[in-house]
């Protein structure tokens, strides 16, 4: 545990752990609405944000939080608006938000685009003391939204159009998800990068999810699967010298895939418990299409 | 939800339109549509495909925008209407499952939130789920996942969400398609208990099936304009037979523990 010593790996590892709760709890209200790819769109308009903080001189991370959430705003207006070129419309949001960042970095005096790549793939080494305290303050409004809503994010997630029968403020709660979204980015950009974040809100709650039957399970064990990979990815990627980020994303696809391996015999298990829990006459459901079959073969 | 509702001042109507346009695009498909739902009255809305049926009951709760006409809701014009809770919808779905797994009892729970302050359940918010849940007869499967339901059960739990918030209308858009036929009767059964506790309630119906001995007054439209008001289309061809009583006996093992005695 001698990594415990640095400071740099306690606040890759603070920041690891933040990652893992906020990333899969603003991602499980995504999938459930099924925009898993919004995630990604955000990272790429986040980029421009970046390239502007290192043009201007000012934090990268709130300059990135800055243009990434009035993203996600306009995002959520182009849902509600253009609906028929709507698709076209994100499209040149997100190129155009991955061009900008670019530019911006190579007319910057002191950028380049190695700077860059440390935000695109994650670099632990370069979390300084001040990006610590903005993930601290983002990831604290991440968790305090995603829980203390929960409810009406899932009414708003689950059915829209019911949900503004009920009176709940949907536009409000929409907006609301997107800003959150773009927050959870730029909370995660310094440890996976803004290129993979998408994977850490969508791929631990894809895994929880092979387990589960309830909403409330999916998400604590999406977080669990998230905190878990961002602590193991960062403490290997101390040990072998390998990208943290890409280390935090196959770490997460290898957890789906033993999950997914896991909960076929699970799943058996419950079919054979319902079965049994289901009154003595029931057999019959299966005699008939059996007897069924049987007559539709002498007919032919 | 079984206690008789105030026979309120007999004036103000539930649901009131009057001249109602409403388009799709540039399509129109409601072109001036007058219809009212009194107090315990149970209406149909009938029509065929594209006729404007579900998107009358759409524009009812501010789902379309109305180019031309007034709505009102328990005598307050729409857009100032902000008592949801007196209102249980359930929408045209052949699915309660969203992108992630849910409970029926997660699903059931969202229509209680009307109800609720800040989202903040209490015991009696508790309460009128697992009663909601019973009225449907879904309750022993509360904890189960919606997506390991059948056609019928997801509507009845979208039936039992809408009335979570113990409604006093009930709008439903076409609650009886892909639905079974144990799950038809127990639908049936739990919206005669709505109306005999006093509900009110207006549903689009492709045809008037079970339901038909519930219906007070049936609405027909056609092409955007109403067709006919008032009393339900007398029954034609097989279903008019005399003696025809929509008893389907192959379907009762399933329903027949919920409906032991509730039938009269």
């Amino acid at each position: 545990m001698d990594f415990l010593n640095y400071d740099f790996m306690q606040r890759a590892l603070l920041a690891a752990v933040l990652v893992g709760i906020t990333a899969p709890a603003v991602g499980i209200y995504l999938v459930q609405r099924r925009q898993a790819l919004m995630g990604d769109g955000i990272g790429h308009v986040a980029m421009t944000g970046v390239g502007l903080g290192f043009l201007l001189s000012w934090s990268p991370v709130w300059m990135a939080t800055l243009v990434s959430v009035l993203g996600a705003v306009l995002m959520e207006l182009i849902r509600w608006y253009g609906r028929t070129r709507g698709d076209i419309a994100l499209a040149m949001l997100f190129y155009g938000g991955m061009a900008g960042g670019v530019m911006f970095i190579n007319l910057a005096p002191n950028g380049s685009n190695a700077n860059l790549t440390s935000y695109l793939f994650g670099s632990l080494s370069t979390v300084s003391e001040s990006d610590v305290t903005a993930i601290i303050l983002l990831a604290a409004f991440v968790v305090l939204v995603t829980l203390g809503l929960r409810r009406q994010l899932f009414a708003v997630s689950q059915d829209e159009e019911f949900a503004r029968v009920t009176g709940l403020p949907v536009r409000a709660l929409n907006l609301l998800t997107a800003i959150t979204a773009a927050v959870t980015v730029t909370v995660a950009m310094r440890v996976v990068g803004l290129l993979l974040v998408s994977a850490l809100m969508v791929v631990p709650v894809a895994a929880a999810q092979q387990l589960t039957r309830s909403f409330a399970a999916t998400f604590a064990i999406a977080v669990a699967i998230g905190i878990t990979v961002t602590i193991g990815g960062t403490v290997t990627s101390y040990y072998q010298d390998v990208p943290p980020g890409a280390t935090i994303v196959l770490l997460t696809i290898g957890a789906f895939i033993a999950l997914t391996a896991l909960a076929t015999p699970l799943a058996r298990r419950r079919a054979r418990a319902l079965a049994a829990a289901q009154p003595s006459g029931d057999p019959a459901e299966c005699a008939i299409p059996a007897s069924r079959d049987a007559a539709g073969k002498v007919g032919v | 939800m079984t206690e008789p509702v105030k026979p309120a001042d007999p004036v103000e109507p539930v649901i009131s339109l009057r001249g109602v346009r409403a388009e799709l695009g540039s399509r129109p498909v409601l072109r001036g549509i007058d219809l009212t739902v009194d107090r315990g009255e149970v209406v149909a809305l009938l029509g065929a495909n594209g006729s404007g049926k579900s998107t009358a009951v759409r524009s009812i709760i501010g789902q379309v925008p109305v180019s031309a006409g007034e709505i009102e809701l328990f005598g307050t014009p729409r857009a100032r209407f902000r008592d949801w809770a007196r209102l249980g919808y359930v929408p045209q779905r052949t699915t309660a499952a969203g992108g992630v797994p849910a409970t029926v009892g997660e699903v059931v729970s969202s229509g209680r939130l009307s109800r609720t302050r800040f989202g903040v359940f209490r015991k009696a918010d508790h309460a009128a789920v697992r009663r909601a849940l019973e009225l449907v007869g879904m309750a022993d499967r509360v904890k189960d996942s919606v997506s390991a339901l059948s056609g019928g059960q997801h509507q009845r739990v979208l039936i039992a969400r809408a009335l979570a918030s113990e409604p006093e209308l009930l709008i439903m858009d076409e609650p009886m398609a892909g639905v079974d036929l144990a799950s038809q009767e127990v639908l049936a059964q739990t919206l005669r208990e709505q109306v005999a506790a006093g509900s009110t309630v207006l549903l689009v119906l492709h045809e008037l099936g079970p339901l038909e001995p519930l219906i007070d007054r049936a609405v027909v439209l056609r092409d955007g304009c109403v067709l006919h008001d008032g009393p339900p289309p007398k029954a034609v061809g097989q279903h008019a037979l005399p003696g025809h009583d929509h008893v389907h006996p192959h379907a009762a093992h399933d329903a027949e523990p919920i409906r032991t005695g509730l039938l009269s």
